[in-house]
């Protein structure tokens, strides 16, 4: 019970995002409340189009509400400037997303130091912790090499490490094995299972029920709503 | 230390996407190339055509006003007259003259020029004889290799010495025994009491290689006013007291006024306009005309090349935006910030430029060398225009290239993500 007394992690009240489209307005998201603790595993699951992409980058200060508040540790998100947001996104998130999105012309080395190059750390102890995280998922031998001399499963273990350089405390997977077969995927699971253990709060997309399964809770939704949560 | 090696690294970054698209960034230089290559070679041959123009101004002092016989133009009817005799130029009277109407006026020194035949042994050489004052070695400092220059003693004497050049010497006198031996003139013997160094080689110096200097008093007794000349139409005879007066004010700003009142007075006394003023400060203001007129010429190839260069590296920057919006957008939700994601893109555009800009400056050291030895006209590459030059192409590639970075910092982060 105690872990319920302090500030959630995350939390979103009556969190509203519409975009202009043609003619009308899209409410992506319609006064959404949410609250994930630290440490938590949840997935997010849904149809197409419900809004889970859009929740995930308000989440990832990608992007601001258009109303509602979102409170980050306790701290109000939605007042914070641009270059304030770039802050958050480098020391509190690391994002995976489905396709990778590595920087082709960077070696995998580079491509992990990328974070500790905007936070300004030393190169060699940049190089040092990359080094480390290549370790982790498996990589050791391929710093040299361009992202795209890698297998799917194994650029994704990149971008993994790369979202864990800058030690943030929440990581954000938009369909992390949307792109991977089945066995790449659990490999990937586990390395997110892995870093969840350690303590880190994991919010992922998917809509794959197995892969779900592997999160604490998952939340349904759809039309930018919560439908229904399992498990929690 | 952080902000340095952050440098270096955006640095190599940049020189990463220029050796990646090594075609089409060389394409794009070349209008930096020949920008920065016509601003060196702009101000290599203003300060070439400057520096010239000191230097004349220093050989021909530039306080002084120089004032030649003219042979006006030819009255052609009484010309062909066999005993016609054309007389013309400055006259002894005029120096007295200039010497007392103007105050301003330190120094006249006339000179009477003879070109004759000059005899040592069995060596000879033609010679141009100039008769002239002792003031002469004060307004042209040329430096005393051996012996003496003329005296007032000598004027007033009327002694048959010698002053030679030091071309004179070696062509004429046994090296051993330079001074003392006697040349022979249209034969008067005129003792050599001494050898200067001339710098008579560039057109403008008052003097010559071969000149031998001999008291005016001895020049004007020996050969008088009257020369003649063979000519394809027979003999020429002609009438000139004295060749040049030169002329020294006290000091450089009263030059200008000098020189015109000289001007108007002498059109007094000449009927005939036969002679010439000149103003060696003049030379100075010719050669800012040349300068102007190459600037105006350069400056415009310049101006067009950097313009075009300058739009080039904005169209390859925008199109480099656009080929990476998608890393752009990974770099903003990693964190970067917006200006970070301009600094990069900057420093990229300034790779771009600067490199351009130093082909450009090579190119613009050889286009120097060409002008040189086609058009001979004097070049000078100073350092400083090339600091400048290096500034101009990183100015370039700032103003250019802040459009295009400022485009991608703007970029909606999500947008770019989704980008394909
Ligand atoms: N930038 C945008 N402009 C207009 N409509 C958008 C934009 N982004 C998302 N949408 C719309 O918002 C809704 C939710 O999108 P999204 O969050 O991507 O759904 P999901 O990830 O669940 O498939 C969809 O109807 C989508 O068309
Ligand atoms: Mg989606």
């Amino acid at each position: 019970m105690s872990a319920h007394r302090k500030e959630p992690t995350i939390r979103l009240e009556y969190l509203s995002k519409a975009y202009r489209s043609g003619e009308g307005k899209i409410l992506a998201l319609d006064k959404l409340s949410l609250t994930i603790e630290e440490g938590d595993f949840c997935a997010v699951m849904g149809p197409s189009g419900s809004g889970k992409s859009t929740l995930l980058n308000l989440i990832g200060c990608l992007d601001r509400p258009t109303s509602g508040r979102y409170l980050l540790k306790g701290g109000e998100v939605a007042r914070l400037s641009d270059d304030d947001l770039s802050q958050v996104r480098l020391r509190n998130i690391g994002f995976i997303f489905q396709g990778f999105n590595l920087i082709p012309q960077l070696s995998v080395q580079e491509n992990i130091e990328l974070p500790l190059y905007y936070l300004e750390t030393e190169p060699r102890a940049a190089a040092a912790r990359a080094k480390d995280l290549a370790q982790m998922v498996g990589l050791s031998e391929r710093l040299a090499h361009r992202p795209s001399q890698l297998s799917g499963g194994e650029q994704q273990r990149v971008a993994i490490a790369r979202a864990l350089a800058a030690e943030p405390d929440i990581l954000l997977a938009d369909e992390p094995t949307g792109n991977l077969d089945t066995g790449t995927g659990e490999r990937i699971m586990e390395l997110l299972l892995e870093q969840n253990r350690r303590g880190k709060t994991i919010i992922m997309v998917t809509h794959e029920t197995d892969i779900a399964a592997y999160a604490q809770y998952r939340l349904q939704m759809r039309d930018g709503k919560i439908e229904r949560w399992e498990g929690r | 230390m952080k902000r340095a090696s952050r440098l270096i690294r955006n640095l190599s970054l940049g020189l990463k996407h220029v050796r990646l698209n090594a075609l089409r960034s060389f394409l794009t230089m070349l209008g930096m190339v020949f920008g920065v290559g016509s601003v060196v070679a702009m101000l290599a041959v203003g300060e070439g055509a400057s520096r010239k123009a000191l230097e004349e101004i220093r050989m021909l002092g530039s306080s002084n006003i120089i004032v030649e016989s003219l042979k006006p133009a030819a009255d052609t009817a009484a010309s062909q007259r066999s005993r016609f005799v054309n007389q013309y130029g400055l006259e002894y009277q005029d120096v007295l003259r200039i010497t007392e109407a103007f105050s301003s006026v330190r120094q006249v020194v006339p000179v009477k020029i003879v070109r004759n035949v000059g005899r040592m042994g069995s060596r000879e050489l033609e010679l141009r004889l100039m008769g002239t004052t002792p003031q002469w070695f004060e307004l042209f400092h040329r430096p005393l290799l051996a012996g003496r220059l003329l005296t007032e003693r000598d004027l007033e004497q009327g002694s048959n010495v010698a002053v030679l050049t030091e071309f004179v010497a070696r062509a004429l006198l046994s090296m051993e025994e330079p001074l003392g031996g006697n040349i022979r003139i249209a034969g008067n013997a005129f003792k050599v009491v001494g050898i200067l160094r001339s710098e008579g080689e560039g057109g403008l110096t008052p003097d010559k290689p071969n000149d031998v200097y001999v008291p005016l008093s001895v020049a004007r007794g020996r050969f008088g006013d009257l020369s003649v000349r063979r000519s394809a139409g027979g003999r020429e005879r002609e009438m000139v007291e004295l060749h040049q007066i030169i002329v020294q004010v006290a000091s450089t700003e009263e030059v200008p006024s000098a020189a015109l009142g000289i001007e108007a007075m002498l059109r007094r006394f000449h009927p005939k306009e036969d002679y010439r003023v000149r103003v060696p400060l003049a030379l100075l203001r010719q050669a800012q005309e040349t300068k102007r007129t190459f600037n105006v010429v350069l400056g415009s190839i310049a101006g067009v090349s950097l313009l075009v260069g300058g739009i080039g590296i904005m169209n390859i920057m925008l199109a480099s935006v656009t080929e990476r919006t998608r890393e752009i957008g990974i770099r903003r939700a990693i964190g970067a910030t917006q200006s970070q994601i301009v600094g990069q893109f900057l420093i990229e555009t300034l790779v771009l430029s600067t490199t351009g800009g130093c082909i450009g400056i090579l190119v613009g050291l050889l286009i120097p060398q060409l002008i040189s030895s086609f058009a001979d006209m004097p070049v000078l590459v100073t350092p400083w225009s090339l600091v400048l030059s290096l500034g101009i192409s990183m100015a370039v590639g700032i103003v250019f290239g802040l459009y295009p970075a400022i485009k991608a910092a703007r970029l909606d982060p999500i947008q770019a993500l989704r980008y394909e």
